[in-house]
């Protein structure tokens, strides 16, 4: 599998990621967001970090960059996309995916291991993980509190588009557990296609007992089978 | 301009001092020329009060690769890697713009690092806030808690450990320091000293604004109800333009291209450029009208006094510009040559070929003033405090009001606002003794803390210099690592008041005295004098950052306890020192008496020992026992984990009080499985140390024989209420 990370200016996760990509196997790839084409790619990934200093709105400008349109169109004809953190971020800014992350409801940056459920184990980066199975991962973000029109939560419903949510160590997913104040909980999802996932946890920072534990590495051995 | 007195006065230069100027230039000064001076020879820059007493700390050993006197310190932690690391000081900036005054420090701090060629892998940080009735102290708290958020979260290296501490001695003077730590190899570190002449000197980084002019000069005077008004000598940190900087720099560094580098820090291309000049013997010729500047119509002055932040200066190899340039362009940073290095041994100015100043460097460097202050000894407080009250005291309630007291609350609330696990490799974070950060793609690991005791100091500056280096030691020991060297940032008042520079003097003999006897030498640091508000000084704080070595990270070694039903071994003698503790001050407000004392060959014996036992892989969590006395350390053992601890009644001591609640040092408590106590026994026998098996770990409760009887979770709720509650 070949595996693409876009590195903008003020990325600051895209060691982690790349680290994690190539202990499972991928041939890994950095590439630069001045680039204008993008390697032959099965997977793109967005890491976390600060694109351009996010003073504007956070992702506003990646949203806007060079590569970006690069990566629209490779998502577009279903090559797979996961956006982690400031990626989940950027998606949301081009529209790949739908919605917004809003300011954390306590109004500080966040960082801190938190229980997330996985609420669909049937797409591409999940199917190694069990049906609301509860794995504790690492947020760090100072807006990761996801919002969208209520049409849309009815379809990321409905479609099953939920990706994972913030939940207690039993899986009840209460308000107490909420870290940021997503819409129910929410932590990560998918578009229709299921081929594009941004999520706010970093599952990267997941792959080492040494570290933290092993939660975060059944999705990256998702996507390399 | 004319130079009267108003504007020397002005610029923080005394009479006697321009005397000297014009003796060493043989003629008056222009104002650009003044304004250089004052700037370099001011405290914070020169170094003039305190450069006599710092000379005698130890700074060489068998690991050191490089101790003061270069942007930070280096220490070698085998094979072929090294450690840069130092602390530094923002605190006047800090008080005045609590955002951007902190996360400036972090900004500065890391350049220092990056600079020798080493990625930053760590920060920490030690913040001490007025009380916290003070009704500053919490707009405070909030804004340098997210400046160090701010600026370390955004360039992405973990804020990993630190210290927040509250007394009414900082009310009106805060103190913010940061250290950071970075990983280099060791045929590639860069140093400032520059070599050559005719090599080409190159500005990159940030536009040179007018923010920050005089800011070191301002740092180098007290406080007084116009502080408010020194707003725009603090700089505005930009830690995107940061993360550019670090990483150009850090690929520029892969190439043979730098023959000497140094950040634009404290008074800004003034300093930079004196200091590579002046470590090279060599002079410097800048034409400022190539100095990329963010504002129009700047001049010359402005331009050498600004402290505007995230910029470098860079010496290059004949014949590198063009691929040098290419790198900075690619991070859309500016890349300018702005001059060249000389033979003359002066630093000359010129604005579109017109010489608007010249200096001889070591007017500047060597030939500024050095002071031997007069200071005053402090003796020993005499007078043992009999409190009769002691045996009426619950100590239930007395440890209750101390866990949940703003100093020994826990700090989640602080530490979370931080990254800690960015760059993957926070192998322990906050709230532990000391953190752990493995070294990228390798078994090996350091430690790293800080830590002050400025109580102690207060009531006794030599043992508290003697006992902060020790507190610093056990700390790393605690979580299994050789300790190795430290760094200090010396947190004083007013140097030319004797009393003060009595306690720096004393403050420093401590030190000395401890890290030779622990051989923990001293490889960088700062000197932060003038904390205070009109003549009223902050209690002595140095601050000291110690890292250590974990040659195989194998097992994390932290004070949460692990298992049911392990025993619990003290290690060290107790003798029920109140004087100067928690105790005495949270319960009697009791604040006068003597520190515990430091006995440095137990501290070393005991460490040695924890180390071994460590080591041998015979112990389930360790602890230091620190502020707060056995009880407090206990308690924290308990509270970060699922079990609570069953202790038995002191057996010599008769008053419970001294026993639990006394600070005496060089203590630690060991959780120990029972099949592996005779091993461990044995070890502490055949090394002769003092030990006592207090009790044993049990679930839900945390229990003293015949005292108290808490719920674990009770416990958890008391010592995590406080900031919340602010």
């Amino acid at each position: 599998m070949n595996s693409s990370v876009i590195v903008f200016p003020g990325s600051n996760c895209d060691r982690d990621i790349a680290v994690a990509l190539e202990k499972m196997q991928f041939k890994n790839q950095m590439v630069w967001h001045k680039e204008t084409t993008l390697p032959k790619s099965d997977l793109i990934v967005i890491p976390g970090g600060f694109s351009y200093g996010d003073y504007l709105r956070s992702g506003a400008i990646a949203g806007k960059s060079l590569i970006i349109n690069e990566v629209i169109k490779a998502a577009n004809k279903g090559c797979l996309v996961l956006g982690i953190c400031n990626g989940f971020q950027i998606l949301t800014e081009t529209g790949l995916l739908k919605g917004a992350l809003l300011r954390n409801k306590n109004l500080k940056f966040i960082n801190k291991d938190v229980n997330i459920k996985v609420e669909n184990n049937e797409t591409k980066f999940s199917y190694k993980y069990k049906k609301n199975q509860i794995l504790k991962i690492n947020i760090a973000h100072n807006e990761g509190n996801y919002f969208t029109n209520s049409d849309h939560l009815k379809k990321l419903n409905n479609e099953n588009l939920i990706a994972f949510k913030y939940c207690d160590k039993h899986g009840a997913t209460k308000e107490e557990n909420n870290p940021n104040g997503s819409l129910e909980n929410i932590a990560g999802i998918y578009n229709s296609n299921k081929n594009i996932l941004g999520m706010m946890p970093h599952p990267e920072r997941m792959i080492d007992k040494m570290i933290s534990n092993n939660d975060g590495i059944n999705l990256f051995s998702s996507l390399i089978n | 301009m004319k130079i009267t007195k108003q504007v020397i006065e002005e610029h923080g230069l005394k009479t006697d001092e321009f005397l000297l100027i014009q003796k060493l230039l043989k003629r008056d000064p222009n104002f650009l020329e003044l304004g250089i001076f004052s700037a370099m020879w001011n405290e914070h820059c020169s170094y003039k009060s305190s450069r006599i007493h710092l000379k005698n700390l130890p700074t060489k050993g068998e690991k050191v690769i490089q101790g003061p006197g270069e942007n930070a310190g280096v220490i070698d932690i085998g094979d072929d890697d090294a450690i840069v690391f130092k602390i530094e000081s923002h605190n006047h900036p800090s008080f005045i713009e609590p955002y951007q005054g902190a996360a400036t420090g972090v900004g500065g701090i890391l350049r220092d690092v990056f600079t020798m060629g080493a990625r930053p892998i760590a920060l920490l940080n030690s913040i001490h806030f007025g009380s916290p009735n003070n009704f500053k102290t919490k707009n405070l708290l909030n804004g340098v808690v997210s400046g160090i958020g701010g600026y370390g979260n955004s360039i992405g290296i973990p804020t990993v450990a630190g210290e927040t501490k509250f007394n009414k001695t900082y009310d009106e003077n805060i103190l913010v320091n940061a250290m950071a730590v970075g990983h280099v190899k060791k045929n590639k570190i860069f140093y400032s000293k520059a070599k050559g002449v005719n090599k080409s000197v190159v500005y990159v980084g940030s536009k040179t604004g007018r923010d920050g002019i005089h800011g070191a000069s301002m740092a180098s005077a007290e406080f007084d109800e116009n502080s408010e008004e020194k707003k725009p000598t603090v700089q505005v940190g930009d830690p995107f333009t940061e993360k550019l900087l670090m990483e150009a720099c850090l690929e520029l560094m892969r190439e043979d291209s730098i023959i000497s580098i140094q950040d634009m820090g404290a008074a800004g291309l003034t300093s930079s450029s004196v200091e590579m000049a002046s470590k090279g013997e060599l002079g410097i010729e800048l034409n400022l009208e190539k100095v990329p500047c963010r504002e129009e119509k700047m001049t010359p002055y402005e331009m050498m006094l600004s402290e505007s932040q995230e910029r470098m200066l860079i010496i290059l190899e004949d014949g590198k510009e063009k691929s040098a340039k290419k790198i900075f362009e690619k991070w859309d940073l500016d890349f300018v040559v702005i001059g060249k290095t000389t033979d003359t041994k002066k630093l000359i100015l010129k604005y579109n070929n017109k010489i608007e100043g010249e200096i001889p460097i070591s007017a500047l460097a060597s030939e500024a003033p050095l002071y031997n202050r007069k200071w005053d000894k402090k003796k020993l407080p005499k007078n043992k405090i009999e409190i009769k009250k002691l045996k009426k005291i619950k100590m239930e309630d007395a440890l209750i009001k101390i866990l949940s007291s703003s100093n020994h609350s826990n700090k989640r609330w602080i530490t979370e606002q931080f990254d800690q696990g960015v760059m993957c490799d926070t192998a322990q974070k906050s709230g532990s003794d000391a953190a752990i950060i493995r070294i990228h793609g390798k078994e090996k690991a350091i430690a790293v803390s800080v830590d002050s005791s400025a109580n102690y100091c207060k009531a006794h500056p030599l043992t508290g210099g003697k006992q902060i280096v020790c507190e610093n030691w056990r700390n790393l020991v605690s979580v299994g690592a050789k300790p190795v060297a430290i760094t200090n940032c010396l947190n004083f008042g007013n140097p030319e008041d004797s009393k003060v520079m009595g306690e720096f003097a004393e403050c420093l003999i401590g030190i000395k005295e401890s890290c030779e006897f622990l051989n923990y030498p001293v490889v960088s640091g700062n000197v932060s004098f003038y904390n205070g508000t009109n003549k009223k000084n902050i209690s002595p704080t140095p601050v000291i950052g110690g890292v250590g070595i974990i040659p195989k990270l194998k097992k994390i070694m932290s004070h949460n306890l692990k298992k049911n039903n392990s025993k619990i071994i003290l290690i060290g003698k107790t003798f029920g020192h109140l004087e100067q503790s928690v105790f005495f001050e949270q319960i009697f407000s009791i604040y006068e008496g003597q520190p515990p004392e430091v006995n440095l060959t137990n501290e070393k014996n005991n460490g040695e020992s924890v180390l071994e036992i460590i080591n041998k892989d015979l112990v389930n969590s360790v602890h230091d026992i620190s502020s707060g006395g056995l009880i407090v350390a206990l308690a924290e053992m308990s509270i970060g984990s699922d079990y609570g601890l069953k202790i038995n009644k002191p057996k010599k001591l008769t008053n419970s009080i001294e026993y639990f609640f006394g600070e005496d040092q060089g203590r630690y408590l060991l959780e120990i499985d029972n099949e592996k106590m005779s091993k461990v026994e044995n070890i502490l026998e055949n090394n002769n140390i003092y030990y006592e098996i207090i009790g044993s770990t049990q679930k839900d409760f945390f229990e003293v024989e015949g005292e108290l009887k808490i719920d674990t979770k009770k416990l958890y709720k008391i010592n995590n209420q406080w900031y919340n509650n602010y």
